[in-house]
């Protein structure tokens, strides 16, 4: 029996495992998947939280949910992996678990405690994050009774997990505001440390205007060094400071402890891979697929829908012995909702950034590619039923993994 | 893309001033460069930093980030700023004659 073993059950790990099963041989393979826990989270929903918008049950489901029959999953921490050995050392009874080829799919997490200040008295009092489950709770929780102020929203460093997210929450929290009838005593500030509202320039432009429209103040080209949490202000490595009442904070992601410990990490925890195959720089037997490879792309669920389907023809041919013709191209798709019922949408990949037109079907859409929309948050809403339905079990979705250009115009 | 003489050389530069081929650069071209963006004289705590940038270019294809000099290449962030002030990963790929950081995507 071959040994496949696929580390982490997130969105890349759960939907690589459902495609392979349908292709490997169960009297030859034996597949394996180990998560250190039992909750999925659907986390492009953590977005919505705050806003009263989303609640658990949009949210959570039960990893074993979405393990196919025939593969074994162990739920256990992960300590160590040995490429030279060929076998990844897990908690769980102190087990060792061989294999034939590993795939590395452990994601990608926020480290508050990077940022110094972050993490003290004032941790989910003045200070929230919204990219983890209890940090969205927490954050719907003060919104409601919060009076207004200046809610500074800020960006420790990049990459980030769904770099369109921080701009997201800010646009909803315009709106959110406007509801509740606080906007004019709202202050909205985005820090960030790009030159601009986001990392390609025509979508910069375009997401820029928007900001403007909405009265959120950007600033750009900020790399915070610390936080001062008595005089509520944070501080930049030039010593500039931007005060706040109420601090929204992307801590610094950082791919799993593991990965460093087991000597196979960048200096962000992510695993070094070819961007076209995603096979390991080190290991000609492992792989790293979504937030935990470091690949030149967003980190997204849409990437890692996209990689799993080029993957897994090319993993069919690599352990025949042939070569690994398709070429991952960087393709990432992502709704960004920008508050009063609408939405954008952007398609891209490593080559060619979001440019205007209509997705999926050229020139009828029913998305339209950067320029907001009704129907892109409608796209977008309807996006949680469709990943847990049919991207998870890795079932075929009406879109390329290849990115096309058809459609778009310059 | 433009090429202009610097440092007794004619060489190409892309659109926002860095060096096309980093194959061009040379220590005198570095002096140069870090004239160009206010760094009148580098010292040898700048020269650790380019040089290191220089390998790591070498070795992986695309100029480090903050993060990678601060953290493989043993300066610390704070230093970085002080050396190249206001955006040193920017500032010490143009002097490094590499290409401007993708750093994000």
């Amino acid at each position: 029996m071959k040994k496949l073993l696929v580390l982490g059950a997130g969105t890349a790990g759960t939907m690589v495992t459902n495609k392979l099963v349908h292709y490997l041989d169960s009297d030859e393979w034996k597949i394996t998947i180990v998560d250190q826990e039992e909750t999925h989270y659907y986390q492009p929903g953590f977005l919505f939280i705050p806003f009263g918008i989303y609640g658990e049950n949009d949210v959570i489901k039960p990893k074993r949910d979405f393990v196919p029959p025939g593969v074994e999953m162990i739920v256990s921490t992960i300590e160590r992996i040995e490429p030279e050995k060929n076998r990844v050392r897990i908690a769980k009874d102190n087990r060792y678990l061989n294999y034939d080829f590993l795939i590395i799919a452990t994601g990608t997490n926020i480290d508050p405690s990077e940022t110094p200040g972050l993490l003290g008295h004032e941790w989910r009092k003045s200070i929230y994050d919204f990219y983890t489950y209890e940090g969205a709770k927490a954050l719907a929780k003060r919104l409601r009774t919060w009076k207004g102020g200046h809610l500074v929203l800020n960006i420790a460093e990049m990459p980030i997990k769904c770099p369109v997210a921080p701009l997201e929450f800010i646009f909803l929290a315009d709106w959110y505001f406007h509801l509740q009838g606080i906007r004019d005593r709202v202050d909205l500030t985005l820090v960030t440390p790009l030159s601009g509202a986001f990392t390609k320039p025509r979508a910069a432009d375009m997401l820029g205007n928007i900001l403007e429209e909405k009265g959120i103040r950007v600033i750009p080209d900020f790399n915070i060094e610390r936080v001062d949490p008595e005089q509520k202000q944070i501080i930049s490595y030039i010593e500039q400071k931007v005060p706040y009442d109420l601090l929204v904070t992307i801590p610094v992601n950082m791919g799993a402890e593991v990965v460093e410990q087991s000597g196979l990490g960048d200096e962000l925890n992510y695993v070094p891979v070819d961007k076209h195959t995603f096979l390991s720089t080190q290991f000609d037997n492992i792989f790293a697929l979504g937030d935990a490879a470091s690949l030149p792309t967003s980190k997204a669920g849409s990437v890692a829908h996209f990689a799993a389907e080029v993957f897994t023809e090319n993993f069919l041919r690599y352990i025949d012995g042939l070569e690994m013709i398709h070429a991952f191209d960087g393709h990432a798709n992502c709704y960004i909702e920008s508050g009063f019922g609408k939405g954008i949408l952007i398609d891209f990949n490593y080559d060619v950034e979001p440019l205007p037109g209509k997705f999926p079907l050229p020139g009828i859409g029913p998305f339209s590619l950067l320029q907001e929309s009704e129907m892109n948050h409608w796209g977008k809403m309807m996006f949680r039923w469709m990943y847990w339905n049919i991207l998870l079990k890795g079932k075929e979705m009406p879109i390329t993994a290849q990115m096309s250009m058809a459609g778009k115009w310059n | 893309m433009t090429a202009r003489e610097i440092a007794g050389k004619v060489v190409d530069f892309d659109d926002e001033g860095f060096l096309s081929n980093p194959d061009d650069w040379n220590e005198e071209i570095a002096k140069v460069l870090a004239g160009e963006v206010g760094i009148d004289s580098l010292t040898d705590r700048h020269w650790k930093v380019i040089e290191f940038c220089r390998a790591d270019f070498q070795a992986r294809g695309e100029p480090p980030t903050l993060r990678r000099i601060t953290k493989t290449g043993g300066v610390p962030t704070k230093e970085l700023y002080s050396l190249f002030p206001k955006g040193p990963a920017k500032k010490v790929a143009r002097i490094a004659g590499l290409g401007k950081p993708t750093g994000c995507i």
